[in-house]
């Protein structure tokens, strides 16, 4: 799915955002470990990771809604740790919506706009403007609790933006939706972010929802950025550990490296065969590694080919358009293949012995982590 | 919750509810019934019928006078509560768990004590050679001792205290029901602390806010004991009435006159505030 973005409204500049050296404790506990982040103007970007990472303390720090303990917090190159959350302009969208309970739709709407003292003529157009740009029109009058957890969605959507902030906050935003409506509410952010240029952060802990909607992803965890790119960077080439099992699925092999050169190494895996694997780490013969691969760079083979790996399929699941099966090596070590499933082919295709690299597979090495 | 008794279950809810039932209407209507035949009678043996005791009583000014100025204790009482309450409401759902805790058991200390001695230890602060005289005359505040026994002031500061759980209770309880990040949406749009306060917060504790109010209002309007002891001889309020009639000057139909005024100007007023409630919650 590509996203044709839409020209830009010329009277609205998009503006970076820039956190430098963010910590942040609560108490003795550091929430937030040297955060550094370059958002760039009309960029959305993820911050992925598990709960209780961080990710919420680093955007109420942007808001304004804490003082972190230590760094800064620039936007448009403006440092704004000062200002209060009034006056920075920021808006913001929480997973409980936090919608005006006893306000209708078109109060909640027009909510910043009497905040900032516009005439009641700007707010009633702003409001009107708004509700069709989420697509709402004719629920002006409702109040929040008679609306879906979608359609609260719209309305807080438009409050946050009929202000015309210039930077977007969104806190798990999806969190409480249907799977169906969640992919609806992705295209419908994405297409306002770009369409108001706003330059936006999006927190979650849900790695197909920054996949999609995100332009670069910043991976957290324990109070720290592990790694920053785009999804596909992040998919094909994790850094770490921790990002490769977090995002996505992915089979682990201990090995040895044999022999080592330019960034290319040959490694013996604990089944006996041998890869042939790039990488930019620096490893040198000897040295104890992990092998990491992705399921559908795998293929399930009858015979013995280079590199293959003895297996033993125990149970194939079709998933949709997917086949995933599982098999176990001779040692018992269990991991999972994935292959397309062509129409009408049945869950149990075949005898398979042995597992293989696919042609375009690009195992990952990571050093061997401290047990 | 509606619909969930269905045909069978009534009939047992009924039966267990007779006790309570029966109680009341031995303890509660029966004497209440009985009132109301007194203030119509002539004499305290429920004899003749006479409309001279309400007759006496409505066409006395000094006794109109004392209704007004036992409504108007209930309200002010009432306005100054709310007036404290909030601030304290604000810092309590501001705070961490160690000093809500705190401040859970200062707003409850003075249910902990007697009215009695509370009402006392009123007095050993507002008297002339009191605590808050001394003090202010030591900060040079004021250069002779106020006088704050047996005024209004006096009473509603002591009743203030006295009925300060009444109000807090209620109003933390739903202040704290208030999803945070309705305030941080607020203050996120622009709004100011003020702002957020009087849009979001006062709005949605208002329910709280009228319990409380029906609570301190019944309550000081009543008030015997503080209205007597702080109040003393210069002030009187319905209840001090009452009390005079019935057992000092005996005369019984007219006390019952006074109950029953009361009664109906308690129940007006909370029926003011639950008035409000329906209409803060349809507009
Ligand atoms: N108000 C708070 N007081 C104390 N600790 C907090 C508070 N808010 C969050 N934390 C702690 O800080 C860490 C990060 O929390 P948070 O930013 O909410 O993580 P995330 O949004 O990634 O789930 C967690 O360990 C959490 O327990
Ligand atoms: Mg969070």
């Amino acid at each position: 799915m590509s996203l044709q973005a839409p020209a830009i409204p010329p009277d609205i500049q998009s503006q970076p955002l820039t956190l430098d050296a963010i910590s942040h404790s609560y108490g003795d506990a550091l929430a937030v470990n040297e955060v550094t982040l370059e958002v760039r103007a009309g960029e959305l970007i993820a911050l992925l990771g598990p709960s209780g990472c961080g990710k919420s303390t680093l955007l109420r720090i942007v808001a304004g809604f804490i003082n972190q303990t230590s760094g800064r917090v620039v936007i448009a190159d403006r440092v704004v740790d000062a200002l209060p959350p009034n006056r920075r302009e920021v808006g913001i969208v929480f997973q409980s919506y936090a919608l005006f309970p006893h306000m209708t739709v078109a109060e909640n709407i027009a909510y910043g706009l009497e905040a900032r003292g516009e005439s009641k003529t700007t707010c009633r157009e702003r409001v009107k403007e708004m509700l069709a740009t989420v697509r709402m029109e004719g629920f002006a009058d409702r109040k929040p609790r008679q609306l879906s957890g979608g359609q609260q969605q719209r309305v807080a959507l438009a409050r946050a933006l009929a202000v015309r902030p210039r930077i977007l906050l969104l806190d798990e935003p999806f969190a409480a939706l249907d799977k169906n409506l969640r992919l609806d509410m992705q295209i419908e952010i994405k297409r306002l972010q770009r369409q108001f240029g706003l330059t936006a952060i999006l927190v979650t802990h849900d790695q197909d929802e920054a996949m999609s909607i995100a332009d670069r992803i910043a991976v957290m965890s324990k109070g720290r950025i592990e790694q920053l790119g785009s999804p596909v960077e992040i998919y094909d080439q994790p850094e770490t550990l921790f990002v490769n099992d977090f995002i996505g699925s992915s089979n682990r092999f201990a090995g040895v490296i044999e022999s080592a050169g330019e960034g290319a190494y040959s490694v013996r895996l604990a089944s006996g065969a041998l890869w042939q694997v790039t990488s930019r780490k620096p490893f040198a013969p000897g040295d104890r590694v992990v092998a990491t691969i992705r399921p559908e760079q795998l293929v399930l083979t009858d015979e013995a080919t280079a590199g293959s790996i003895p297996v033993t399929l125990k149970l194939s699941l079709p998933i949709g358009g997917e086949l995933i099966h599982d098999v176990e090596t001779r040692s018992g070590e269990a991991f999972k293949v994935a292959a397309g499933r062509r129409p009408g082919e049945p869950a149990s295709p075949m005898a398979a012995t042995h597992c293989a690299l696919a042609p375009h597979a690009r195992p990952i090495l990571f050093p061997q982590p401290a047990a | 919750m509606s619909g969930a008794a269905t045909g069978e279950t009534a009939g047992v809810e009924w039966r267990l509810a007779a006790p309570l039932g029966l109680t009341y209407l031995a303890f509660f209507a029966a004497p209440l019934l009985i009132l109301l035949v007194m203030s119509f009678s002539v004499d305290d043996n429920l004899g003749g019928f006479s409309l001279a005791a309400w007759a006496k009583f409505w066409g006395d000014p000094f006794y109109r006078g004392v209704v007004w100025d036992t409504l108007r204790l209930g309200l002010v009482t009432v306005a100054m509560t709310t007036l404290f309450a909030y601030p304290i409401a604000l810092l309590f759902i501001a705070s961490g768990p160690g000093l809500q805790r705190l401040l859970l058991f200062i707003v409850l200390l003075p249910l902990l004590t007697s009215v009695v001695i509370r009402t006392f230890a009123w007095i050993a602060i507002l008297s002339r050679e009191g605590v808050l005289n001394q003090a202010l005359l030591a900060l040079g505040l004021t250069t002779a001792p106020l006088n704050l026994l047996q005024t209004e002031l006096g009473l509603v500061i002591a009743l203030m205290q006295i009925e300060m759980p009444l109000m807090l209770l209620p109003l933390i309880t739903v202040m704290r029901q208030i999803d945070p990040s309705l305030s941080d949406a607020s203050r996120a749009l622009g709004g100011s602390k003020w702002r957020t306060f009087r849009k979001v917060i006062l709005p949605l504790s208002l329910p709280g806010w009228i319990a409380g109010a029906t609570l301190v209002f019944a309550s000081a309007t009543t008030a015997f004991i503080s209205q007597t002891v702080i109040g003393g001889a210069r002030l009187v309020y319905l209840p001090t009435l009452i009390w005079q009639q019935a057992m000092v000057v005996y005369n019984w139909p007219f006390a019952a006159v006074a109950s029953v005024t009361l009664l109906v100007a308690v129940l007006a007023g909370v029926s003011l505030f639950a008035m409000l409630g329906r209409f803060a919650r349809t507009a």
